[in-house]
């Protein structure tokens, strides 16, 4: 490896961070070339991340474009993708270009601070999916807290203070639980680097006391019923671009632990407690989709509805089957696209009328007939219709859960028809009726910025939906090797204990 | 015998120096402080200089004095923090225009004192580092003497330090008597895991409410919040930086050294003292509005936490220590300059609420003090997270399952009030400016900023000194 293209990917925001840094000169062309800056610094990772993923090679199950550098001694600065970890990088590089032009003029204050914080968090984002070193992951993975934190208190709404601390404590209690397992599989195994890890043959009865605390981690960060109180919070206080970010990729963190961690290190407790995860999911889907439905304001609407998908990640990998994993990596690809879009598009409207309340809204298809396109895509996608990217993850997942469990099966399926209730109703409310409010007389369609942050979008969602090859291609020998790696230690348990018994 | 005065020359150093800055600080008889400042601060160069040099171990007077790296890393960063300190407090006497030349001649007292407790191997010389440390310090806790509140401090220290010397000093004539020496390697040997007396155990209990409450561990902790509170500001920031770091290498080395075989026995007290000390350090602060009163339950938390790395009893608990004292020597002088350049009209403020909007008003003075506050409540990538690392990688692999699950968790209460200040400085709407910030403060601040906020980079150097000075306890 010549170039280390990893480092480039995930330090490239960072540097322009320190370019806007050093801008000098009067407010209004800091804040110009801040908005540029950041534009174009997310656009080249974007172009960046692109190229990785074409030299990528989807036969092998190894770590590619592998990175070491001494750090901390037996502590290596470590980096590397596989198929499993690659389209998240992608996914964060694609998403963050378009939360910086969401941003370009609903952000009017402090808006140097605003692109140094979201550079700095993209390159904590990528860092997490890149890393190979469980320090080096920890390290990206809740430095991610300060920027979020910073964006939420500072540019969000009426309650900004309270969500931030909310969303800052939780998911740094979490965190910690997990920095204790990662010493302690620092002293068992004598190392933290990640592919050795995976291999590493751990203790029955210590891996339920590391698989629960990773769980505290992950649960929060994705979350999981029922501690996912603090996302509808974080959700409608945050900014639109914010919010994204959150919906789009802090969550998937979450799930990439699980599928990263937590399977391959420690597969006889996710064996052993795979139920409990299908039932806490199961409750997420249908609990809070039915609170998601006696919602008033819009993006908690949609933040309820993203607790409700993420259970369908979680029922998708801890199928452990083929379909249900691929269906969990690509159901968070998928809602990071659309559920991202959904708060763009929330976005769109506050700014022009600055409330979020859905009963302030009606008849918009009146006045704005492009933007009720676009929310009626990705409403379809977000139901999971055929034909949406929503749809292939959504099914992949059940399939796998019917290969399991069909009771979990069922039971999650009902959650799909609660979506198509609570998506198409909110869709109803704010797009069709009667366009009577005086205040939504003069209210404007799309400006040709929005039609660029939407665009990329539809053509994603709609692409994904009917060809989902090149995620499914990416992942499925990762993937494949991870269900290997997972019986095999399974068949040695079992071996062990058949062996054992008299 | 071995007698041999180069041993000991960097508390020579500070000690004739320290007599003859007194000497010249009467001599000139005017208010020369500046000067006297100016060169005290030059004497505690020279002797951290003569502190680098030389190689392995070196012992004086009969073994009760030892110099190994352990010794040699703790003076180098008690030496910084009372440079430090003494650069910072310049502007504050300046400001107030009576910068008394006996206040730098205190500190070089007290300092000389603490390297003496540094290198103590021995009861006696412990103990007379200890009171020297302690007799200057008191007087300087209540240096500003026309301050009801200054006085009152002063007071509180002395009669409650006293106290505890007492105590102190009971343990040692305790174990004095149980073992028949007062050199920490003659207790070793005397000291049989096998066979120990409840005596011995009582001695080292009073021992170790004395170093307790030298390093404010709860339940000694009383008189920290009224002295960090009462004492003029650069005094407070001294007595953060430099006595703690002092206290605690005498702590690591009179357990470590004289009672290696009943680790056991210590370990117990020093998990208690560390739960105790994150637990109140954590909940006590979230109330206060005086942020020097805030940094003083900051500190007794951060001392818990040093303290869960004792726990361990291992070369990597010790390890941990030292990496979190020197993390923290640089958190804490950091957050001082900026109390200390928290001044409207010449007059300081102590009030949280000052701090509001200062993110508008002083934007790299609330970044850097940002970066400090997210660094002291451990979020990586900041130096505070490492800190924390290293002790609860060692209280881990030590077993201490219960002290290190209880101390993240009291991590992320304490970050709670860490936050508050954030928010104040980020979230809410901008106060009065503050008055621009002297050049000495500008300086501490850049350093300590920078190292805390770049020491994820490159951080290999530290953890290896560290681990070289905590094998030479070993």
């Amino acid at each position: 490896m010549s170039w280390p293209i990893l480092s480039t990917i995930t330090f490239l925001p960072l540097l322009g961070a320190l370019l806007i840094v050093l801008l000098r000169g009067n407010d209004e062309s800091v804040t110009r070339n801040a908005r540029y800056i950041a534009l174009w610094t997310t656009l080249l990772t974007f172009i960046l991340s692109l190229l990785m993923w074409s030299a990528f090679d989807p036969t092998t199950a190894q770590f590619q474009f592998l990175e070491e550098r001494a750090w901390l001694g037996t502590i290596k600065y470590r980096m590397g993708v596989d198929g499993i970890s690659m389209p998240f990088v992608a996914l964060t590089a694609f998403l963050m270009p378009l939360c910086i032009l969401a941003s370009w003029q609903s952000i009017t204050t402090r808006v140097k601070e605003y692109m140094i914080a979201f550079l700095v968090l993209e390159t904590l984002m990528i860092g997490v999916f890149t890393s190979l070193d469980l320090v080096l992951f920890y390290l990206f993975f809740e430095g991610g807290l300060i920027p979020m934190f910073l964006i939420i208190g500072i540019w969000g709404g009426q309650r900004r203070v309270y969500a931030s601390f909310k969303f800052f404590l939780y998911t740094l209690a979490g965190s910690l639980l997990m920095l204790l397992a990662i010493m302690a599989i620092y002293w068992e195994a004598g190392t933290t680097d990640i592919p050795t890890l995976l291999t590493h043959g751990f203790p029955p009865e210590m891996q339920k006391w590391l698989w629960f605390a990773f769980l505290a981690s992950f649960a929060v960060k994705l979350p999981m019923w029922p501690v996912h109180t603090w996302l509808p919070d974080a959700h409608v206080e945050a900014p639109t671009a914010g919010s994204v970010i959150l919906a789009g990729i802090l969550l998937k963190m979450g799930g990439y632990g699980f599928l990263r961690f937590s399977l391959p290190m420690f597969p006889l407790a996710s064996a052993e407690f795979a139920p409990l995860i299908f039932a806490l999911s199961v409750v997420a889907i249908i609990y809070t989709s039915l609170v998601a439905l006696a919602q008033e304001d819009m993006k908690k609407l949609i933040a309820y509805s993203s607790v409700a998908h993420m259970g369908f990640v979680t029922i998708g990998i801890f199928t452990l089957t083929m379909q249900g994993l691929q269906g969990g990596i690509f159901q968070m690809l998928s809602h990071g696209i659309v559920s991202g879009a959904l708060f763009l598009i929330v976005g769109v409207i506050y700014d022009r009328m600055h409330t979020r309340e859905i009963a302030a809204y009606g008849g918009l298809v009146d006045r704005m007939p492009l933007y009720a396109f676009c929310f009626m895509v990705f409403t379809l996608a977000n139901v999971g219709l055929p034909g949406t990217s929503g749809f292939v993850g959504e099914f992949l997942s059940l399939t796998g859960a019917f290969r399991v469990n069909s009771w979990v099966a069922v039971l999650a399926t009902t959650g799909i028809i609660l979506s198509a209730a609570y998506a198409l109703w909110l869709y109803r409310r704010i797009i069709f009726g009667k366009l009577e409010k005086p205040s939504l007389k003069f209210i404007q369609d799309l400006t040709w910025r929005e039609i660029a942050v939407m665009t990329p979008l539809i053509v994603l969602t709609i692409f994904f939906g009917f060809y989902p090859a090149p995620i499914l291609d990416a992942s499925a020998v990762s993937v494949d090797a991870l269900i290997k790696n997972y019986n095999t230690a399974l068949a040695a348990a079992e071996q062990a204990r058949l062996a054992l018994a008299p | 015998m071995d007698f041999n005065l180069a041993t000991i020359l960097p508390e020579l150093i500070l000690a004739c120096g320290a007599m003859a800055l007194l000497m010249l600080g009467v001599f000139l008889r005017k208010e020369q402080g500046e000067l006297v400042l100016g060169l005290a601060i030059l004497v505690i160069v020279v002797a951290g200089v003569f502190v680098a040099r030389g190689q392995g171990t070196e012992t004086a007077f009969q073994g009760s004095f030892i110099v190994d790296p352990f010794a040699k890393l703790m003076k180098l960063l008690t030496l910084i923090g009372a440079g430090a300190a003494l650069l910072m407090s310049l502007d504050y006497w300046r400001g107030q225009g009576r910068l008394k030349f006996e206040f730098p001649v205190l500190v070089l007292l007290a300092t000389t004192g603490m390297m003496m407790m540094i290198s103590a191997n021995d009861l006696i010389s412990l103990y007379v580092g200890l009171e020297l440390q302690s007799l200057a310090l008191y007087v300087i806790a209540a240096f500003d003497r026309d301050s009801a509140r200054s006085s009152e401090a002063g007071l509180k220290y002395f009669v409650l330090g006293a106290l505890s010397s007492g105590m102190l000093l009971y343990g040692a004539s305790l174990i004095y008597g149980f073992t028949g020496s007062t050199a920490f390697a003659a207790i070793a040997e005397a000291v049989q895991p096998s066979g120990t007396n409840l005596g011995l155990v009582f001695g080292l209990v009073f021992l170790m409410a004395g170093f307790a409450f030298k390093i404010s561990a709860v339940p000694f902790h009383m008189w920290t919040p009224d002295v960090y509170e009462g004492a003029p500001t650069p005094v407070t920031a001294f007595f953060a930086a430099a006595p703690k770091l002092a206290a605690f290498a005498l702590t690591v080395r009179a357990l470590v050294a004289a009672f290696p075989s009943v680790t056991v026995e210590w370990q117990q007290i020093v998990t208690f003292l560390a739960i105790a000390s994150m637990g109140l350090g954590a909940f006590a602060a979230i109330g206060q509005t005086n942020i020097k009163r805030l940094m003083a339950y900051s500190s007794i938390g951060h001392m818990g936490f040093a303290l869960v790395g004792l726990a361990a009893g291992t070369s990597e608990g010790v390890e941990g220590v030292i990496i979190y004292l020197a993390i923290y020597l640089a958190m804490t002088l950091g957050t001082f300059a900026c109390i200390l350049a928290m001044r409207r009209n010449g007059r300081l403020v102590e009030d949280i609420d000052a701090l509001s909007g200062l993110s508008r008003t002083n934007p790299l003075m609330a970044f850097t003090l940002a970066v400090l506050l997210f660094s002291l409540a451990g979020i990586p990538p900041l130096a505070g997270f490492f800190a924390k690392f290293y002790v609860f990688l060692a209280a881990i692999h030590a077993g201490l399952y219960p002290l290190a699950v209880i101390g993240v968790l009291l991590s992320a209460v304490a970050a709670y009030y860490y936050l508050r200040i954030v928010k104040l400085m980020y979230f809410d709407a901008p106060a009065e400016r503050f008055d621009p910030m002297p050049m000495a403060l500008v300086t501490v601040l850049t350093v300590t900023g920078l190292f805390t906020l770049l020491f994820f980079v490159y951080p290999s150097p530290l953890v290896s000194i560290a681990e070289a000075a905590s094998k030479s306890l070993f």
